[in-house]
């Protein structure tokens, strides 16, 4: 191996990552010397780096693929558009947080520099190229998840949240890497484009390839929240305090989806005919699971998990196709889904104030009495994760499914819709509470600061505008798709 | 049979023999000690790898470091370790089916053809002169320097999350606050009160009984 070479040439492709963590750790020290009633400097400073980091990702949207760090990292156009995705999404997450987290006297420094590093890590998961980044980004997204969920500490509900999430998510990273080391023992390599060449060239040994794979799809499956590891998901985005659960359900979910492509089309491409039925089984039990439990549900926080174990199911049908075309379905969807999830748990975090959660279906009883708009927003987006046109819910849907059944799933499908016609019942549940039932315990006006109303009601009318003019993102996504493998 | 491999064999033997008692000394402080044992005799196996970085590490950081802290906190808790066992013969049998299934099936994995010895070559003796950790240190700040610099931001983050889940601003804690001593002034502390040098005597004697 010749010795490698630094030079502001190889460090460029990761210099969006390479600014975060330099900006995290300023905060970090910053945010120490400052007294308790400036804590708003501190998140203020974090939205405007992430903002920063993204910019800056998005100025590097369109370059060509770049591989650095001895072939550790890839900067493609993949990366980069769910980077800036991400950031964002991010950003927004800490946005919405700021009213109810000031209420609870949650907005310490930690809040914001734990969501920077998790940012770090997501940005590193979606930009790797070998095993250990690939784990390596996972684990630092996972640690500060664990801890953010745990800064609540003396609520006994976030507290136990905290617990499962923590161990049920080191079991699925000993998984993977249970996985991930069988993989290396049958494919002698680290990095993803040679295992993907010992692949191709039947070098590896199939049987432990494949014994491998069937434990690295298993965590992978736990980090996604699939049926049948998605027991921490109704518990963790229910237990946990409602800016943790937003930080848990709509960003890494699109890292997620970069490093199952990375893992499994890009590293394990040569497996598919596996990988993919292993997928057809995880996305029909998270169908069904997800969209039949969520039914039963009274609270809005454990209703909106097992909606997203349902989505999770949509997204692994694009995944499962293992053409071009689906694979930037998939993407599509994964990013038009974090937009909602910001969306739905906005809502919830607009409505709730001081000692109040707004978390239960109840809550939003006679909504529209009690402010036009925001029942109008929250219509929008329940009619989108529900797959009702003209929101993007219903298009994403449909990319997704189209991809199924040119690639032969058409029992899937069929079921798959079927689900999704069940799962319309819940979230127009929703919409009859806000609009045709009267409210409860009189009708406060809906609060909430001048800043996250707007950026609320941007989020809502870009997944409304999204479902009518789909056609840049979906061409960002395809052509990203197609730059990338 | 060579010299490197009769000590292979005691090595192992001591390794076994050590690993063995930790778990089965009545005395948890006994048990530390064998442990050390068992780290050291496998640190002594790893060198006959040519290893030899990671062996000194072993018996720094683990020897030196890890076990020396657990001594301490084994003596100083005090635990009775006997009640702990109670009812451990009654898990032996289970126990003992588990640990045989488990070794025959590493044994089938390890001896089948996907791990067998012969499925990959013994990279051999290094060449004289060949440095092990000169080798490592090369390949850490190279090649590796992408992981090793994400594994040191995965430390800081355990560091950031644990301080901010334990450390807490107890009400009871008494701390000193230098700036608040230093800013101290005369009137804050002193208060001169200006009172007549004689008391008069009460107007009126209070009625003796009331």
């Amino acid at each position: 191996m010749n010795t490698a070479t630094f030079s502001l040439a190889t460090l460029a492709p990761a210099i969006p990552e390479i600014v975060l963590l330099a900006l995290a750790c300023t905060l970090l020290l910053v945010d120490l010397f400052l007294a308790e009633r400036d804590r708003h400097v501190t998140y203020w400073l974090g939205i405007v780096a992430l903002l920063g980091v993204a910019v800056l990702a998005a100025l590097t949207i369109g370059r060509p693929t770049a591989v650095t760090f001895q072939g550790m990292f890839v900067s493609d156009m993949m990366s980069q558009v769910l980077k800036v995705a991400l950031l964002a999404s991010v950003a927004i997450t800490l946005l919405y947080s700021r009213e109810y987290l000031e209420a609870r006297g949650l907005l310490a420094g930690e809040f914001v520099s734990l969501s920077l590093f998790a940012s770090l890590g997501m940005l590193v998961m979606v930009s790797a190229n070998h095993f250990l980044t690939l784990y390596l980004g996972l684990e630092l997204l996972a640690l500060s998840l664990y801890a953010l969920v745990a800064l609540q500490r003396d609520s006994v509900v976030s507290t136990e949240a905290a617990m499962k999430y923590f161990v049920l998510g080191a079991l699925a990273s000993g998984m993977l890497l249970y996985g991930l080391s069988m993989l290396y023992g049958a494919t002698g390599s680290l990095e993803l484009n040679r295992v993907a060449l010992a692949l191709s060239h039947s070098q590896a040994n199939p049987t432990l390839a494949a014994f491998g794979l069937v434990f690295v799809v298993a965590g992978l499956a736990f980090k996604l929240g699939a049926v049948p590891f998605h027991m921490w998901v109704p518990d963790v985005y229910q237990g946990a305090y409602t800016p943790a659960t937003l930080l848990i359900g709509a960003a890494p979910k699109i890292a997620a989806f970069a490093f199952v492509m990375r893992l499994l089309a890009h590293g394990l491409g040569g497996l598919a005919a596996d990988w993919s039925v292993m997928l057809a089984i995880l996305a029909a039990a998270s169908l069904a699971v997800g969209n039949l439990l969520a039914i039963a549900q009274t609270n809005l926080k454990r209703m909106l998990a097992y909606s997203t174990i349902s989505h999770m199911g949509f997204l692994l049908l694009g995944i499962l196709s293992g053409s071009d075309n689906g694979y930037s379905s998939a993407m599509f969807y994964v990013i038009t889904y974090a937009l909602m999830t910001l969306a739905s748990f906005g809502m919830i975090l607009l409505l709730s104030r001081a000692g109040f959660e707004a978390e239960n279906l109840e809550d939003f009883r006679g909504l529209n009495k009690r402010s036009k708009w925001f029942a109008f927003v929250m219509l929008v987006v329940m009619f989108s994760l529900a797959g009702i046109p003209p929101a993007v819910g219903f298009l994403a849907k449909l990319a997704v499914l189209q991809a199924a059944l040119e690639a032969g799933w058409t029992w899937l499908v069929v079921f798959a819709v079927l689900m999704s016609v069940i799962g319309a019942f819940y979230y127009l549940r929703v919409v009859k509470l806000m609009y045709m039932d009267e409210p409860v315990g009189g009708e406060p006006p809906v609060a909430g600061r001048a800043d996250m109303r707007v950026v609320l009601s941007a989020n809502a009318l870009a997944v409304l505008l999204l479902g009518i003019v789909p056609a840049p993102l979906m061409d960002l996504c395809a052509r990203a798709i197609t730059a990338s493998l | 049979m060579n010299l490197p491999l009769i000590a292979f064999y005691a090595f192992a033997a001591i390794l076994l023999f050590a690993a063995l008692r930790v778990i089965t000394a009545r005395n948890p402080v006994h048990a530390a000690l064998w442990l050390v044992l068992a780290f050291f005799t496998a640190a002594a196996t790893w060198l006959l790898l040519y290893a030899e970085f990671l062996a000194i590490t072993l018996v720094l950081v683990y020897v030196g470091a890890v076990m020396v802290l657990f001594l301490f906190v084994v003596m100083m808790l005090d635990i009775n370790f006997d009640k702990l066992r109670e009812g451990f013969w009654g898990h032996v049998p289970l126990a003992a089916i588990v640990g045989a299934l488990m070794a025959f099936e590493m044994v089938l994995v390890v001896g089948s053809r996907e791990f067998g010895g012969d499925s990959v070559a013994s990279p051999g003796a290094p060449p004289p002169g060949h440095s092990n950790t000169k080798e490592l240190g090369r390949l850490i700040y190279t090649d590796y320097v992408f992981p090793f610099e994400l594994a040191a931001v995965v430390l800081l983050v355990a560091i950031v999350a644990a301080i901010a889940l334990t450390l807490r601003q107890r009400k009871e804690s008494r701390y000193q606050d230098p700036t608040e001593q230093l800013a101290a002034t005369r009137a804050g502390r002193l208060k001169i009160v200006k009172m007549a040098a004689e008391r008069e005597p009460p107007a009126t004697p209070p009625e003796a009984g009331a």
